[in-house]
C-alpha cells in the first residue's frame, strides 16, 4: 500500500479533490452500532423510558450534586482519557425522575443481576449475525468520568464474538456483540461549574455491535449500518425513535490514525461524515509535512499581553477585562497561514486548536492570527502582539481572553495540539456536528478503562440455551419481504421500504383492515409529511374503518389526514364532514359526468370510447374524493357507451 | 514441554468448537461455573470460556509491574495527624486486573487515596489491622484505644481511624467510653462506595475527617461521613449517638435523637456550641470490658427460655415500642435478675427514648429491676454495660453498676430529644 508514504502535496490535493479515491487513500472503516432495547433497565428493575423535556421538572424527585475523581487504573496508572476528563474539574448534578430512577441509578445501591430479558434479545441478535456467544458472560466496569454515569463507570458485558452480515458491495464481519448500560442524559450546558444530567436514560440496555473494518467506501458504510439496524429491528424488541440508535464510526486513511466518531444518529449523514473525516485526516497530514518543512514549533508558554489591549475597542476583551480577565498570547512559530483552511467548510487547524481549548478549559474559544484582524481586534493590535512576541512572517499566535488560570489551561491545550500537528497522527474520539464535520472530544481511551464489576455474578450461557435461541430466531428482513409480498400482494419495492423504515409493526397491525398498498403509502408518505404525524397516527384505525365502511373514497385519505393534523379538536367523522368528502351517490357522479361530457361534446364525439382516459381527470377533480375511482370509471364508461 | 499457564499470563484458548481467543488468563471468579476459564481480551472485556475440550496455549509469561513509589511529604509547620488503619472499604484499593478488593496495608497506599491531605497536615500512618469490620471484636477496640492514646500523647494533633462501616458505631462507642481527657479529636471514618470508583465517597470522607483531626477544638470521639447523598458536605456525629441506618447509601450514618455535632462543608469545619473542647492531657485510656453481656431482640414468638439460656452477667433487651416485651418472658427476666444479672431495656424503634412508666408492662419490668436505656441506642447501652462490668470495683456492687449505667459518661444519654432529629424533619437539615 502506498498511502502511508503519501507526500504532503498529494495529501493536500486528495483532501481538496472533488471526489475521493478511497482505495488510493488507504481508507479503513468499521462501525459500532448502539441500539436501545425495549426491555427494563439492565441492572435495576426499573422501566426503560425517557421523559419529555417539559416533564423533567414535574417528575423530579431528587437533585443530587456529585464529584467524580480519576482513580488509579491498572498497575496504578490513571487512564489518559480519564485524566483528560479529570483535568476539567467539573462537578455534576443529577436529576432523579419519578418512576425511572432507583438507588442503583443514583449509585447508592449495588446493581441487580443482568436483566434476563435484555440478555435474551442480545442473544437473539447474536444469532441473527451468526455470532458465537461466550460460555460465561462477565460484566465489566468501563471508566467514564464525564459525568454521564453516576458511578464513574459504565457497566458492559461481551456476549458474543464473530459472525458477519450480508451487505451489497461486500459482507461485513462482526467482531463483538455486547450489552451495556446507556448513559445519563445531559440536560444543558455547564452552569455554576455543574453539568446537569437526568437519570431516566441511565441504565437502559444498549446492544453494541462492532464490525470489522471491512467497509469499502462511505456508501457501503451506510448500507452496512442500515442492514445492522434492520437485523436488530427484526427482533421486534428494540426501541424506536430519535436517539434510540446511534452509530459510531471508526475511520482512518493511510496517513491518519483511527478516529472514533461518536453521535451519528442519522443514517443518511453517515457517508457525508466519513467523507469529511477522510478529508480532514488528509489535510492534517499535509499540514504536518508543511510544518516540518518550516521547522514549526510551539513557544514554551503563554505571555500576558493585556497591556497591549488596554484601550481596545474589542467588546469581548473589554467585558473580560471588567471581570479581571487577561489576554494571554501563545507564539506558534512557523504556523502562519496554516491555521486557516483552504475552504470555508473544510478542515482547519485553527478550529482543532479551539476545540482542544474548549475541552480542556471550558472556554468559548480562542483567537488565532490567521483570522485576525477581526472580531473587533485591529491590525494595529495584531501588529503590537506580533512585535511583542517578536514574530516573523511565518509565525502565528493564539490569544485567549479569560481569567489567568483558565486562559493558561486553554493555551496549554492549544500548545499541545499545535505540537501534535507536527507529530505523527494520534487516535482520538471526535463528535459529529450538525454540519457533518467532527470536533475533538477526547483522546482515545486505553485498555485500562475496563475492570470486573464484582457486584454482578457471571451468567452462564449453556449450550441448550443457545440452541433454544437459534431455533427461535425471528425471520430476517429478506425473509420478511417474501412473506409480506405473499401475504399482502405488495410490490417488492414497497415491502422493502416498509422494512427499511422500521414501520413493519404498524403495517402488520393496519394492513388487514384496509388496502395494504394504501396503508403502506399512509405510513411511508402521508404520516411522515404531517407536522403532528404522531398525534394523527392515533386516528388511523378510525380512518381505515370509515374507509372500509364506504364513508368516503380512498382518494380523500390524504386530505382527511391533513385536516386531522391541522385541527386537533376534529375526530374522523367531523373531518369527513368538514372536508365534504362523504361519498357521493351515483346520481351525483352521473350529473358530474354529464356536465363534463357536455363541456367537451366535440371531443367526446370525435374519440368515442377512447375519451374515457382523458375524461377521468376532470371528473375526479370535480368530485374531489367524494367517489371511488373505480366507480367513476364504471359510470363514465356507461355514459360514453350510451352517448355512442 | 511448556510450563502451565497461571493467572496473568498471555494465552490462546481454542474452544471445542474451534473458536480462538487470545488474552490474559484471569483468576477464577468465585461464582464462575467450575469448567470455566476466564480470559481478559485485548479489548478489555473478560469472557468465560468452557474449558471442556478446549486447548490452552501459553503465549507469554506475566511480567511483574513495578510498584509506584509514593513519597509522603513532611512539613514541620503543619500539624501531624495519626492515621490508624483498621480495614474496611475505605482502606482498600481494587486490583484492577481481578476486580478484587485488597486491603491497603501500607500507609502510603492510604495516603495516596486522598493526596489533598498533605496540603494542611502531615500524616503519621500506622496499619493497626486490616480486617472487615464484621470481624472486629472487643479486643480490637482495646488495641485501637491504646494506639490512639499513644499517638495523642506523642505529638499527634488528632487521630483518624479508617474503619469498615458495619460495626463502626460499636468501635466508636467503645472508644468514647475508654478514652478520657482527649488532647486531640479522635475521628472514625468509613466509606460506602469502594475507592476504585470515580464516585467513591472515600476521599471526601477522609479529607473531612482529617480536617476535623487537624484543626477542630474538639476533645471527643466522633464519626465523620457523608451528610447526604450529595458530595460536598460531611456530618460530624457523636460516637455514642450515631448508627448505620442504611445498607448502602453514602449518608447511611445518622445521629439518632440529636442533631449532628457539626459539619465539614467544602473543607470548613463547624461545631455545635456544646462540643467538648480539647483537654490539656495527657490522654487517659481505660480500655476494659467484660464480654459476658448480650443483646436480645424482643419479637412475637420469642421463646422465654431463650433469655435464661443466653444471659450471663448482663443483657440489653431491644424491646418493642417504649420498652416492652411479652408478658410470658417476664418470669425468665425475673429469674436472670435473681441470678444477679443486669437487664437493660432499649427500643427497636431506635428513634426516641424508652419510657417504662406509661404502660403496665413497663412498670412491671421496672419493678423487677430492669434498667431503662432511656434515649441510649441499644448497641451503645451494650458497649457501656460491657465497659462498666470491666471494672471489678464497680461490678461487684449492683447499685454502683446501676448508678453508673444511668449517668452520662460520653454524651450517650440524657440530652433533650431534638425535634428535628427524625425522618422527614431531617431533610431540611444540613
Amino acid at each position: 500500500m502506498t498511502a502511508p508514504t503519501m507526500t504532503g502535496a498529494i495529501a493536500k490535493a486528495a483532501s481538496l479533490a472533488a471526489k475521493l479515491d478511497y482505495k488510493a487513500i488507504g481508507f479503513r472503516c468499521g462501525l459500532e452500532i448502539h441500539q436501545q432495547l425495549d426491555t427494563g433497565k439492565l441492572f435495576s428493575r426499573v422501566r426503560s423510558e425517557v421523559v419529555e423535556p417539559d416533564e423533567v421538572g414535574p417528575r423530579t424527585i431528587a437533585v443530587v450534586d456529585r464529584t467524580l475523581r480519576a482513580t488509579g487504573g491498572e498497575a496504578g496508572q490513571v487512564d489518559v482519557a480519564a485524566a483528560a476528563e479529570a483535568a476539567k474539574g467539573l462537578h455534576f448534578r443529577y436529576v432523579a425522575i419519578d418512576g425511572l430512577t432507583s438507588l442503583v441509578e443514583l449509585d447508592e445501591e449495588p446493581p441487580a443481576p443482568l436483566d434476563a430479558d435484555a440478555l435474551g434479545v442480545t442473544l437473539t441478535c447474536a444469532g441473527l449475525f451468526g455470532s458465537r456467544p461466550v460460555d460465561e458472560i462477565h460484566v465489566m466496569r468501563k471508566t467514564v468520568i464525564d459525568g454521564s454515569n453516576t458511578g464513574g463507570f459504565q457497566r458492559t458485558a461481551l456476549v458474543a464474538t464473530g459472525g458477519k452480515i450480508h451487505v451489497e458491495g461486500g459482507d461485513i464481519g462482526i467482531w463483538t456483540v455486547a450489552v451495556e448500560e446507556d448513559s445519563a442524559r445531559k440536560l444543558d450546558a455547564p452552569q455554576d461549574g455543574f453539568v446537569t444530567y437526568t437519570l431516566d436514560r441511565l441504565g437502559i440496555p444498549l446492544i453494541e455491535v462492532a464490525t470489522a473494518p471491512d467497509i469499502q467506501d462511505p456508501a457501503h458504510a451506510q448500507r452496512a449500518a442500515a442492514r445492522l439496524g434492520a437485523l436488530l429491528r427484526a427482533t421486534g424488541r428494540v426501541k424506536r425513535g430519535l436517539g434510540t440508535i446511534r452509530q459510531d464510526l471508526n475511520v482512518s486513511v493511510g496517513v491518519g490514525q483511527r478516529v472514533e466518531i461518536k453521535g451519528c444518529q442519522d443514517l443518511r449523514a453517515v457517508p457525508r461524515v466519513i467523507e469529511a473525516e477522510c478529508r480532514r485526516q488528509l489535510w492534517m497530514h499535509h499540514l504536518r509535512e508543511a510544518l516540518l518543512a518550516r521547522g514549526a514549533h510551539v513557544a514554551d508558554g503563554p505571555v500576558d499581553v493585556s497591556t497591549l489591549f488596554a484601550a481596545t475597542a474589542a467588546k469581548s476583551i473589554q467585558d473580560a477585562a471588567k471581570k479581571g480577565g487577561k489576554v494571554l498570547a501563545l507564539a506558534l512559530p512557523g504556523f502562519a497561514g496554516l491555521l486557516k483552511g483552504e475552504t470555508k467548510d473544510g478542515p482547519r487547524l485553527g478550529r482543532e486548536l479551539a476545540d482542544h481549548a474548549k475541552v480542556a478549559a471550558g472556554v468559548k474559544g480562542i483567537f488565532h492570527s490567521d483570522e485576525l484582524p477581526n472580531y473587533g481586534l485591529t491590525q494595529a493590535e495584531v501588529d503590537a502582539v506580533r512585535a511583542h512576541l517578536r514574530l516573523g512572517v511565518h509565525d502565528a499566535f493564539a490569544l485567549c481572553v479569560e481569567q489567568d488560570a483558565i486562559a493558561k489551561r486553554a493555551l496549554a491545550a492549544v500548545a499541545a495540539r499545535a505540537l501534535a500537528a507536527t507529530q505523527p497522527a494520534r487516535q482520538e474520539v471526535r463528535a459529529v456536528q450538525p454540519d457533518d464535520s467532527t470536533r475533538f472530544m477526547r483522546p482515545m481511551p486505553g485498555a485500562a478503562r475496563m475492570y470486573p464489576e464484582t457486584d454482578v455474578p457471571p451468567t452462564r450461557i449453556p449450550a441448550a440455551r443457545w440452541q433454544q435461541v437459534l431455533s427461535h430466531l425471528p425471520p430476517k428482513p429478506e425473509e420478511r419481504v417474501a412473506a409480506l409480498q405473499r401475504q399482502y400482494g405488495l410490490s417488492n419495492d414497497l415491502v422493502t421500504q416498509v422494512l427499511a423504515n422500521g414501520i413493519e409493526q404498524d403495517f402488520a397491525a393496519w394492513a388487514p383492515h384496509g388496502d395494504p398498498a394504501l396503508v403502506a403509502r399512509l405510513l411511508l408518505q402521508y404520516l411522515p409529511a404531517l407536522p403532528h404525524g404522531d398525534r394523527v397516527r392515533g386516528h388511523v384505525p378510525a380512518v381505515l374503518a370509515a374507509l372500509k365502511a364506504g364513508r368516503f373514497a380512498k382518494e380523500a385519505v390524504e386530505d382527511l389526514l391533513k385536516a386531522l393534523d391541522g385541527d386537533s379538536s376534529l375526530d374522523v367523522e367531523a373531518a369527513i364532514a368538514k372536508l365534504g368528502v362523504a361519498v357521493a351517490d351515483t346520481a351525483v357522479v352521473d350529473a358530474v359526468i354529464a356536465k363534463v361530457m357536455a363541456e367537451r361534446a366535440d371531443f367526446v364525439k370525435a374519440r368515442g370510447m377512447g375519451a374515457i382516459g382523458a375524461l377521468m381527470g376532470p371528473v375526479m377533480a370535480e368530485l374531489r374524493g367524494k367517489a371511488d375511482g373505480a366507480v367513476i370509471s364504471a359510470r363514465l364508461k356507461a355514459a360514453l357507451e350510451k352517448a355512442a | 514441554m511448556q510450563p502451565p499457564a497461571s493467572p496473568g499470563d498471555r494465552v490462546r484458548l481454542t474452544t471445542a468448537d474451534g473458536a480462538r481467543f487470545e488474552g490474559i488468563l484471569m483468576p477464577r471468579h468465585t461464582f464462575s461455573a467450575p469448567d470455566i476459564t476466564t480470559l481478559k481480551l485485548d479489548n478489555g472485556y473478560n469472557v468465560g470460556l468452557a474449558a471442556t475440550g478446549s486447548k490452552l496455549e501459553l503465549l507469554d509469561k506475566a511480567r511483574p509491574t513495578p510498584a509506584k513509589a509514593i513519597t509522603v511529604p513532611e512539613d514541620p509547620a503543619k500539624p501531624t495527624i495519626a492515621v490508624l488503619g483498621t480495614g474496611g472499604t475505605i482502606a482498600s484499593f481494587v486490583d484492577y486486573r481481578t476486580g478484587g478488593v485488597q486491603p491497603a496495608t501500607r500507609p502510603e497506599e492510604l495516603a495516596a487515596a486522598a493526596p489533598d491531605l498533605f496540603q494542611f497536615c502531615n500524616v503519621r500512618a500506622e496499619a493497626v489491622f486490616a480486617m472487615f469490620s464484621e470481624d472486629m471484636q472487643p479486643e480490637h477496640w482495646t488495641k485501637i484505644a491504646q494506639r490512639v492514646t499513644w499517638h495523642l500523647n506523642n505529638g499527634a494533633r488528632g487521630v483518624i481511624i479508617p474503619h469498615g462501616t458495619d460495626t463502626l458505631s460499636y468501635t466508636a462507642a467503645a472508644l468514647a467510653f475508654f478514652l478520657k481527657d482527649l488532647t486531640g479529636p479522635v475521628v472514625l471514618v468509613g466509606s460506602q462506595r469502594s475507592s476504585d470508583r470515580p464516585s467513591s465517597d472515600a476521599s471526601e470522607n477522609l479529607l473531612a475527617a482529617a480536617r476535623v483531626a487537624a484543626t477542630a477544638d474538639l476533645g471527643e470521639v466522633v464519626v465523620v461521613m457523608h451528610a447526604g447523598t450529595d458530595d460536598g458536605a460531611c456530618a460530624i456525629h457523636r460516637a455514642t449517638r450515631v448508627r448505620k441506618m442504611h445498607t448502602s447509601r453514602r449518608d447511611a450514618f445518622q445521629s439518632i435523637n440529636v442533631m449532628p455535632l457539626g459539619h465539614v462543608v467544602h473543607g470548613q469545619v463547624t461545631l455545635a456550641r456544646d462540643a467538648r473542647p480539647l483537654a490539656a492531657g495527657p490522654t487517659q485510656c481505660d480500655a476494659v470490658w467484660d464480654e459476658e453481656v448480650s443483646i436480645i431482640t424482643s419479637y412475637p414468638g420469642l421463646w422465654p427460655q431463650h433469655i435464661e439460656d443466653v444471659v450471663l452477667k448482663a443483657t440489653v433487651i431491644v424491646g418493642t415500642g417504649l420498652g416492652h416485651i411479652a408478658h410470658r418472658c417476664l418470669p425468665g427476666i425475673q429469674n436472670v435478675i435473681a441470678r444477679g444479672a443486669h437487664v437493660v431495656m432499649a427500643s427497636q424503634c431506635i428513634n426516641g427514648a424508652v419510657n417504662m412508666n406509661v404502660y403496665s408492662t413497663g412498670r412491671d419490668l421496672l419493678q423487677m429491676g430492669v434498667l431503662p436505656a432511656q434515649d441510649m441506642l441499644p448497641e451503645v447501652a451494650y458497649v457501656k454495660m460491657m465497659w462498666i462490668l470491666g471494672h471489678p470495683a464497680w461490678a461487684k456492687d449492683p447499685q454502683e453498676v446501676r448508678r453508673r449505667f444511668l449517668t452520662p459518661v460520653a454524651f450517650e444519654l440524657g440530652a433533650p430529644t431534638d425535634v428535628r432529629a427524625f425522618g422527614a424533619v431531617r431533610e431540611g437539615d444540613a
